[in-house]
């Protein structure tokens, strides 16, 4: 049962009748936060997330809240459509009177809800979505994003894929836009980086019903050196079991996206293949002082591990505290000019939401995958500053609508 | 030649599990009748209990074949009871209820069924750890191949063999053939439907759970499973011909093998591949590869249609308050209400012009999303490549379903019953397939962002009365077509096709018709719902969504006029309410569907009918 979203049981007419009759004074009144995710859709990212941003809201009413005022989080489930979400967002601001809206997990929520904050001018800041279009080509002056995008985990991984002697490459993606931008941008940069690789084939499963062992024989059979997968979740599963017993990583470098977050590492276990170069998050080997505080933390209230979609909540609900901070008030207009530019402190280091595209700086963890005890788990890891990965700044303008 | 033969055996695996599910839905459907949703929640739980007893048994006795060999059968029969319950609880009390109307309790089932397992087994996929035997593997024409997948070759015509001597050999087989040809005739004979139904149940269930269970070593248990297995489910049922196991069985390699080689040759097109071959086959043979022509199934409840009449005043007084109070609201509601009730007016024309199929047209549609997707991609697109104001895009909107409507109805309507409604089915899920993978031309999954009304109309009490001026006149222009003489030939050729046409009547050409009117309606349903959201994505066309249209009418009862006005304004109702107030709200939504079919089993309007016309004493149908 939702704690904070009761009242929403009297939904509807009765609900909003006295809605706009209801003046709030200032001062002790919380900072209400809007935040909606895909809860049901995709719980076993969006859950550890929910922690994350728990744990932060009750650290940061502990010390006193922001401007002498606590933080609410009001939350919703968009059931992962798109429409639900809009809906959603206007019910936030609409009734549940929210300063300004976060979250979303699906690239094309994330693009509804910020194409709805724009033409409501209200502060959207996107937590989860990789799509780059919501930073680019539909980028807008009302929202920020948090997590490394698609271009800069590809990026990443192309920095260590062009030290790789494999010419030979094949790609093994799920077919909708995040996996298409992720081969595109990883062919280009590659291709760039290193003229001699030769892309030989692709596989596009649908996401959620990969046939595994179908694709595995269909890679298999144009004899590539090295591999660049993009599925995650239960089709990552199937493809490395088929890829295992078929023997098609033997002797083969494999490049994979996210296959190092602990989300989708951990249900891999004692069949988690050696030696793939990744991103994700090795939550149990980073040592800094901000990531033990937070992990102690974390651990103390849930007993249970972080995964990174603790860390995107955590750090969501940071920045939005920071950001008030800077702006003195919750006034969109002012939020906005204090977001642009905004450094503040994550468990992963200090990171800053550029002014140029609204992005955020945050970072992943760029490693091999090995196997310990049973389980997954990433080695030689290195934290990549997601500022480092980047486009030119001149070429993100030109992606980027010049309005806001 | 090596990889054809690697790529052929591939397929013949994955034929083994879909084999498996698809025996079970079609055997359930070739008894009973009913379109069961909840066939793809029985498969993961099979998954789901096979994880867990497995790795119970193996904690015992280690981790050997012969136990899990045991706990797949286990899961079998634990998910065999479970349907079995379901049936007993559930589905029997509604059997008298119209065609169809079981299918609304089986999704309430789904949604239960979601939630219950992501309270038992948590959100994180759970794979099962694979002992060094499930791992080997053989050496065929110099590529290593799975023995594991090699043995599930063997399962799938194993299984069929034994079906085969269940329904040849045993009295209780035999009864079954006997029902899925003649129902009626059975139970003249004397047999307990009853235990015959739910015997069904048990074994359809089972054959889900057993199919969940044996693919559980080369994936994992995951959430998902249950709408990613059921699409594909009935296409391989439909295809196969309904209630037809060795139909089943054919089609459940033709679907594998399409998808083995179709990777390798169209790897971007998995997703349409599927459902062109289901188009195709039904095109060329309507009634599946092996399927006979359909016993109506109206004829099987022994009743008739009930006659439709006017609508007494009383109702067309609350219908003009219930108007006038949805338009005034701007002047005392918020603004998020405003909202709601644009959405409510959006979805009482989407299910008005589709009870205008089922209802007097008895035309079931498993797609009609494609209309509503194709008249909000309509507005889009129209705004993306022409840059056309929202007046020219709602104009557009249902141009561009009625055309779509045209064609496809054209294939669709030659058809009749479950077979045209899957025919639609694949042809929405065409249509999806593009509208999510055809990135450069529609955005993909992205969608399409910026749609917005025009200045005019973009305050929210304008655009409020933009919609029910566009979609509540659309609806009772709808209504005014059931009582005008289209509306009665359209009844006539439902009720006797060929009383119908002895009569002069075109019943293809008018069910066409039927079938264009309703996609313009829902396009321009689509249209509105465009601009009130200001963007378009593909899940406008998803199968969930053509779901929710027949949700609204069943619920509201097809066999009346006004019920799917009042079945839209309840299911959209319940569903906000529910999704705000509760974590787990698709717990609860299900139980209430549950619980509201209980209730009302000829939908709410046709139960109001019911009561009002007993009370005055008017001859019941």
């Amino acid at each position: 049962m939702m704690r904070t979203t009761r009242r929403a049981v009297l939904l509807g007419a009765a609900g909003t009748l006295a809605a706009p009759a209801l003046i709030r004074a200032q001062g002790t009144q919380p900072i209400r936060i809007g935040e909606i995710n895909s809860y049901t859709a995709l719980p076993a990212f969006t859950l550890p997330y929910r922690n994350g941003w728990q744990l932060r809201v009750e650290q940061i009413n502990a010390a006193g809240g922001v401007l002498g005022r606590p933080l609410e989080v009001i939350w919703r489930d968009d059931a992962g459509r798109p429409q639900d979400a809009v809906r959603l967002a206007g019910e936030l601001l609409d009734n549940e009177r929210v300063d300004l809206l976060a979250g979303t997990f699906f690239s094309h929520v994330g693009l509804a809800v910020a194409d709805f904050a724009l033409q409501r001018r209200r502060m959207f800041v996107a937590s989860e979505p990789l799509t780059d279009q919501l930073v680019w080509e539909k980028g807008n002056r009302y929202t920020f994003r948090l997590r490394p995008s698609t271009y800069m985990q590809a990026a990443m991984l192309v920095e260590e894929a062009a030290k790789l002697p494999a010419r030979r490459w094949v790609t093994v993606a799920p077919n909708y836009e995040y996996g298409q931008s992720a081969v595109k941008w990883f062919k280009q940069l590659l291709s760039a980086k290193r003229p001699d690789v030769q892309f030989v084939a692709e596989q596009w499963p649908a996401l959620g019903r990969i046939d595994a062992g179908a694709t595995v024989a269909a890679l298999e059979r144009e004899r590539p050196e090295a591999i660049y997968n993009v599925t995650f979740g239960p089709d990552l599963t199937n493809f490395v079991r088929q890829g295992n017993t078929r023997g098609l990583f033997e002797g083969r470098s494999v490049v994979s996206l996210l296959t190092g977050e602990p989300e989708y590492l951990d249900p891999l276990a004692d069949e988690t293949p050696q030696g793939w170069i990744v991103t994700g998050y090795p939550w149990d080997q980073v040592e800094t002082a901000e990531h033990v505080a937070f992990r102690r933390a974390y651990q103390a209230k849930y007993n249970d591990y972080p995964r990174l979609g603790t860390v995107v909540g955590y750090d969501t609900i940071t920045a939005i505290a920071e950001c008030i901070k800077r702006a003195g008030s919750t006034e969109t207009e002012k939020m906005v000019e204090a977001m642009r530019g905004l450094p503040f402190a994550s468990p992963f280091g200090p990171c800053t939401f550029r002014a140029l595209d609204h992005q955020s700086t945050l970072g992943a963890f760029v490693g091999r995958t090995a196997l310990k005890g049973g389980k997954g788990t990433m080695v030689d890891w290195r934290y990549a500053d997601g500022a480092k990965y980047l486009p030119p700044d001149d070429e993100v303008r030109k992606m980027r609508p010049q309005s806001g | 030649m090596d990889f054809i033969l690697i790529q052929f055996l591939t397929g013949l695996s994955n034929a083994s599990a879909l084999f498996l599910i698809a025996s079970g839905l079609t055997v359930i459907f070739g008894v009973t009748r009913i379109v069961n949703f909840a066939h793809g929640s029985f498969y993961m739980l099979g998954a789901y209990l096979t994880w867990t007893i497995t790795r119970a048994l193996w904690d015992w006795g280690g981790r050997e074949p012969l136990l899990f060999v045991l706990a797949i059968l286990f899961a079998a029969l634990a998910v065999g009871a479970l349907g079995a319950l379901i049936e007993i609880v559930l589905l029997r009390r509604i059997y008298r209820a119209p065609e169809l109307f079981q299918l609304l309790a089986t999704f309430g089932v789904v949604l239960i069924i979601q939630d219950i397992a992501l309270a038992v087994w948590g959100p994180e996929d759970l794979p099962l750890p694979r002992p060094p035997w499930l791992r080997r593997f053989v050496e065929i024409a110099g590529s290593r191949f799975p023995q594991y997948d090699l043995i599930l070759i063997l399962v799938g015509p194993a299984v069929l063999a034994a079906l085969w001597f269940l329904f040849q050999r045993t009295r209780f087989g035999i009864l079954v053939r006997a029902a899925t040809q003649d129902r009626e005739m059975v139970a003249a004979l004397g047999v307990d439907q009853r235990i015959l139904f739910t015997g069904v149940f048990f074994l359809g269930s089972a054959l889900a759970g057993l199919g969940g269970a044996i693919v559980l070593p080369s994936q994992s248990a995951f959430l998902q499973m249950d709408l990613a297995i059921i699409a594909e489910a009935f296409v391989v049922v439909v295809v196969g011909g309904l209630g037809s196991v060795p139909g089943a069985f054919l089609a459940s390699l033709l679907i594998a093998e399409v998808q083995a080689f179709g990777i390798v040759l169209v790897p971007k097109a998995t997703l349409v591949l599927v459902f062109l071959v289901m188009a195709g086959v039904l095109i060329v043979r309507p009634y599946g590869l092996l399927g006979r022509p359909q016993a109506h199934a109206r004829a099987a409840t022994g009743t008739v249609e009930p006659v439709i009449r006017p609508a007494p005043a009383i109702l067309g007084w609350a219908g003009a308050v219930a108007l006038a109070l949805a338009a005034a609201a701007p002047f005392f509601a918020g603004p998020y209400a405003v909202t709601v009730l644009v959405e409510l007016a959006v979805f009482v024309l989407f299910a008005a012009s589709l009870h205008l199929m089922m209802g007097p047209g008895g035309i079931v549609s498993f797609g009609h999303a494609a209309y509503f997707g194709l008249g909000a991609y309509g507005a889009a697109l129209g705004l993306r490549f022409l840059a056309v104001p929202m007046e020219a895009g709602l104009v557009l909107a249902p141009l561009l379903a009625g055309l779509f409507g045209l064609v496809f109805g054209w294939f669709a309507v030659r058809l009749s019953g479950v077979y045209l409604a899957m025919l639609t089915l694949a042809f929405a899920q065409i249509v999806w397939a593009a509208a999510f993978q055809w990135v450069e031309f529609t955005g993909g999954d992205n969608g399409i962002l910026g749609v917005w009304p025009s200045d005019w109309a973009r305050g929210k009490a304008a655009y409020l009365w933009l919609a029910i001026v566009l979609c509540i006149g659309a609806t009772l222009l709808l209504r005014r077509m059931i009582h005008a003489p289209f509306g009665y030939a359209l009844r006539a050729a439902r009720d006797s096709e060929l009383r119908a046409e002895a009569i002069g009547l075109d019943a293809v050409r008018i069910r066409l018709g039927a079938f264009v009117i309703a996609a313009l309606g829902a396009g321009l349903a689509g249209g509105v719902y465009a601009y009130g959201k200001g963007s378009v994505f593909p899940t406008y066309i998803s199968i969930p969504k053509s779901i929710d249209a027949l949700l609204m009418v069943l619920l509201g009862g097809v066999q009346t006029v006004s019920g799917p006005i009042v079945g839209a304004l309840a299911y959209h109702t319940l569903f906000l309410t529910v999704l705000q107030a509760f974590a787990w709200w698709r717990l609860v939504l299900g139980l209430a569907i549950v619980l509201l079919v209980l209730a009302f089993p000829q939908g709410i309007a046709g139960f109001v009918r019911q009561r009002y016309e007993r009370a005055r004493g008017i001859e019941g149908a």
